[in-house]
C-alpha cells in the first residue's frame, strides 16, 4: 500500500464530492438539521397532563385535592364534568388524558379519618405516559393524605431515603437525547454516504479504468474512506456545538477522546456502507440496504431509546453487532459523565474489531476482476 | 519498465497460448493463441460478442483465464497481474475517465495511480495535454469535451507512465472520421517509438491500421494475417451491386445460381461468385424482373468484411456471436 496512490484516490473523491450537491447536503446539511429538529422534538418528559375533574362533593376538601394536582405542575385541569357518564366521552375524544373522580361524601370520610376513596381514570393507549401519570397522581395523593392524617402535627419518619440523580440531575430527557442522537444520525449517514461510492464507479464504468492501474483494492477502499471520515468528524464537532450551545446539554468529557472514538466508529460505520457498495455493485440496492440495515438497529438496538439491559436475551446479543450500540454509550458517557479512556476502551475495542471486519469484508467483496 | 523477463516466443511482447474463458456453459473465448512483436499494431476484428473484449480483459489481468496462459511484457497475466499493470496501458471500451473531474484532475489522478515522481508528473501531464490537443483546456470539465477529445484524453491518461504495451478496446466507437484519423495518427506515433499495441474493433476501416489482424468469431480466431494478405486470400471475385432497394436486392440475389454469397455492406450488396459473367447476367435480369432500379454493378477489391464472411462460411460457421 503506498501513501501516494491512496492519496490520489482520496483527492479524486474529494473533488467529486465537492461537485455533487446531493452528497454535500447529505454530509453537511442533513446532520445539523436532524439534530436541531429531533433535539427539539424528541422528549420523554411527561408534564402538562390534561386532567378532567368530576367533583361530586363540591367541598373545601375536594377543591384542595384538585388544587394539589394543579400545584404539582404535572397536571392541568382541562374540563370540569357535571355528570359522571361524561367521563367516557372526554377520554375517548382525547380532550383529557386522565380523569379525577371525587365522589359525594369525600370531605365527610376524610373528616372521620377515612378511608376516603377517589378514582383516577387514565387513558392507557400510551402506556408510557399513563404509567408516569399514575405515578405522579399516586405521589400527589399520598402527600395529600399524609397532610390530612397529621393535621398539622409533626411526624418523624424512621427511614428517609436520600436520592440523588447523577450525570443528569434534572432528569431532562434532552440531555440524553442529544448525545444519543449524534450517534444515531452518524450511524445512518455514514453507511448512506459510502454505499454509493464503489457501486457508482461500477455503474459509470470508471472502475474498469481504475483497476487497470497498479492501485490495490485496499488503497481504493482507504482512499475512498478518508474524505468521509473527515466529514463525519466535522459533523460530530458541529453536533457538540449545537448540543451545548443550542440545547444547553452539558459536555463534561474530553473532546479529543470523543474525536478519537468517533474515528474508530466511523471506520466501522463507513466501512459497512462501502462493503454493501462493493458487494451489491448497485447504488440503488446498496442505498436501500444501508438504510434498512442501519436505521432500525441504530434507533432501537443501540440503547438510544430502549435500555439494552431490558431487552430479551437474543436481541441483547444482536446489539453487539452494531457499531451504534458502542457509540451511543460513548457519546452519552463523554457528554454527561465526562469519563475517559479508562472506561471507554471497553467500547473502543469492539469498534476496532468491527472496523477491521468491515474493511476486510469490503476488500474481499470488491473483486477487481471485471465480469 | 526495463526488467522484462524472457518470454517463450523469442522477441514477442504478447504471447497467448490456448487462452480460454468460460462463463458457466458459455465459452466466450476458446483456445486463442498468437504472438505479437514489439512495435506491432495487432488487431482483433470481429462482430460484437465475438470474444474480443473478454480476450483483452484476460490479457490485461482484469479477468483470470479458465485455461491456457498468456504472457504480456514478460509477466504471466494470471499470476503477476500486479506487476503487469505497471507495464501496460489500457483504454476500455466505454469512456471511463471521470466526467465530473477536469481534464487536468483526471491526468493528475492517473499520474498518482501510476506512481509517477513529482518531476515526471508535470512533464508527462504536459505531454498528454499537448498530444491530446487539450492545451489550454486543463480546467474544463471532462463531461463537456467532444467525444473525440475524450478518447484522446483517455489515451493520454493510459500512457502517462509510458508503458511498453498498450491495449485499446474499441477505441474509436462513435467518433467521427476526422477524430478517428487523428486518434490513429497518435497510435502510429507511439508504435514508431516501440510501443506494442493490441486493439479490438468491429470497424473494417479501423482494422486497416493494424499490421496484423486476428479475425474472431464466436470466441475463436478464424484467420490471422496482415490486412493485405487476408484480402489476397479471397480467390473469388467480388461484385458490388448498388440499387434503389438494397435490402430486397440482397434477398433476391442470394438465392441465385452461380452466386455463392450475397451480403449487405453499407448500402451496397457484395456478391461472391466464381463465374462472374453468368452472375452479372443473372443479377441484371432478376433486378429488372423485380422492378428494382440498378445503379451500378462492378467488380471491387475485397473488403475485410468480405474476407471475414468468406472465412467464416468456409469454416462452416455462422457469423455473429
Amino acid at each position: 500500500m503506498t501513501f501516494h496512490r491512496t492519496l490520489a484516490v482520496a483527492r479524486k473523491e474529494v473533488l467529486q464530492l465537492s461537485r455533487d450537491p446531493r452528497s454535500l447536503a447529505l454530509g453537511f446539511l442533513i446532520p445539523p438539521l436532524l439534530i436541531v429538529f429531533f433535539g427539539a422534538a424528541i422528549t420523554f418528559d411527561v408534564d402538562d397532563i390534561g386532567l378532567a375533574v368530576w367533583d361530586a362533593d363540591r367541598s373545601q376538601a375536594s377543591s384542595r385535592l384538585v388544587q394539589a394536582f394543579v400545584a404539582s405542575d404535572y397536571f392541568r385541569v382541562v374540563e370540569r364534568l357535571d355528570r359522571y357518564p361524561d367521563v367516557e366521552h372526554v377520554l375517548q375524544s382525547g380532550e383529557a388524558l386522565a380523569v379525577l373522580a371525587i365522589p359525594h361524601g369525600f370531605a365527610r370520610d376524610l373528616g372521620t379519618g377515612g378511608p376516603a376513596p377517589v378514582q383516577l381514570l387514565v387513558d392507557g393507549s400510551d402506556a408510557n405516559t399513563a404509567t408516569i401519570a399514575i405515578e405522579y397522581a399516586g405521589a400527589i395523593t399520598s402527600a395529600f393524605s399524609l397532610r390530612a392524617t397529621l393535621q398539622g402535627r409533626e411526624l418523624r419518619p424512621s427511614l428517609v431515603p436520600a436520592s440523588r440523580v447523577w450525570y443528569n440531575p434534572s432528569l431532562e430527557s434532552r440531555n440524553m437525547v442529544v448525545p444519543g442522537l449524534v450517534a444515531v444520525i452518524l450511524s445512518i449517514l455514514a453507511a448512506l454516504l459510502t454505499a454509493l461510492t464503489i457501486a457508482r464507479e461500477w455503474e459509470r464504468g470508471t472502475m474498469e479504468q481504475l483497476v487497470s492501474t497498479p492501485v490495490t483494492r485496499l488503497e481504493i477502499v482507504t482512499g475512498k474512506l478518508l474524505p468521509y471520515l473527515a466529514i463525519g468528524v466535522f459533523d460530530v464537532l458541529l453536533a457538540v456545538a449545537i448540543g451545548t450551545l443550542v440545547f444547553d446539554v452539558p459536555f463534561r468529557g474530553s473532546l479529543a477522546l470523543l474525536v478519537a472514538m468517533t474515528v474508530v466508529f466511523l471506520f466501522a460505520a463507513l466501512g459497512f456502507g462501502m462493503f454493501l457498495s462493493a458487494a451489491l455493485k448497485s447504488q440503488v440496492l446498496a442505498t436501500q440496504f444501508a438504510m434498512v440495515a442501519t436505521y432500525v438497529p441504530a434507533l432501537l438496538l443501540s440503547g438510544f431509546i430502549f435500555a439494552i439491559a431490558n431487552m430479551p436475551r437474543p436481541l441483547q446479543i444482536a446489539t453487539y453487532l452494531f457499531p451504534a450500540r458502542y457509540y451511543v454509550t460513548i457519546t452519552k458517557a463523554v457528554f454527561l459523565k465526562g469519563v475517559g479512556f479508562e472506561v471507554l476502551w471497553r467500547q473502543g475495542l469492539p469498534l476496532v474489531a468491527l472496523a477491521a471486519l468491515a474493511i476486510g469484508a469490503t476488500v474481499a467483496a470488491f473483486r477487481k476482476e471485471v465480469a | 519498465m526495463t526488467d522484462r523477463k524472457a518470454t517463450g516466443t523469442a522477441g514477442a511482447v504478447i504471447v497467448a497460448d490456448g487462452l480460454t474463458r468460460r462463463f458457466g456453459d458459455f465459452t466466450a473465448v476458446e483456445d486463442v493463441s498468437f504472438a505479437v512483436q514489439a512495435g506491432e499494431i495487432f488487431g482483433f476484428l470481429g462482430p460484437n460478442g465475438a470474444g474480443k473484449t473478454t480476450a483483452i480483459r484476460m490479457l490485461t489481468g482484469l479477468l483470470p483465464p479458465t485455461s491456457g496462459f498468456a504472457h504480456v511484457a514478460g509477466y504471466d497475466v494470471a499470476r503477476e497481474s500486479r506487476a503487469l499493470r505497471r507495464s501496460i496501458g489500457y483504454m476500455s471500451q466505454l469512456f471511463s475517465l471521470y466526467s465530473d473531474l477536469t481534464v487536468r484532475e483526471n491526468l493528475e489522478l492517473f499520474a498518482g495511480l501510476y506512481d509517477l515522481s513529482a518531476n515526471q508528473r508535470e512533464d508527462r501531464i504536459r505531454w498528454a495535454l499537448a498530444t491530446a490537443g487539450l492545451e489550454g483546456r486543463d480546467d474544463q470539465l471532462t463531461a463537456t469535451l467532444p467525444l473525440g477529445l475524450k478518447q484522446r484524453l483517455a489515451l493520454g491518461s493510459a500512457v502517462l507512465h509510458e508503458p511498453p504495451v498498450l491495449f485499446l478496446d474499441e477505441p474509436t466507437s462513435g467518433v467521427d472520421p476526422v477524430a478517428r484519423r487523428a486518434f490513429w495518427d497518435l497510435v502510429a506515433d507511439m508504435t514508431a517509438r516501440g510501443t506494442t499495441v493490441l486493439v479490438t474493433t468491429h470497424y473494417m476501416e479501423e482494422a486497416e491500421h493494424c499490421h496484423r489482424l486476428a479475425l474472431m468469431n464466436r470466441g475463436r480466431i478464424v484467420a490471422l494475417d496482415s490486412p493485405g494478405a487476408l484480402r489476397a486470400s479471397l480467390d473469388s471475385p467480388i461484385l458490388e451491386v448498388r440499387s434503389r432497394d438494397p435490402t430486397r436486392a440482397a434477398a433476391l440475389i442470394s438465392g441465385l445460381e452461380p452466386i455463392e454469397d450475397a451480403t449487405m455492406v453499407g448500402r451496397a450488396v457484395h456478391v461472391v461468385t466464381r463465374d462472374e459473367a453468368a452472375a452479372r447476367a443473372r443479377i441484371i435480369d432478376t433486378l429488372a424482373g423485380a422492378g428494382i432500379g440498378l445503379l451500378s454493378l462492378e467488380r471491387v477489391r475485397p473488403t475485410l468484411e468480405d474476407v471475414f464472411v468468406a472465412v467464416v462460411r468456409a469454416s462452416g460457421g455462422v457469423v455473429a456471436g
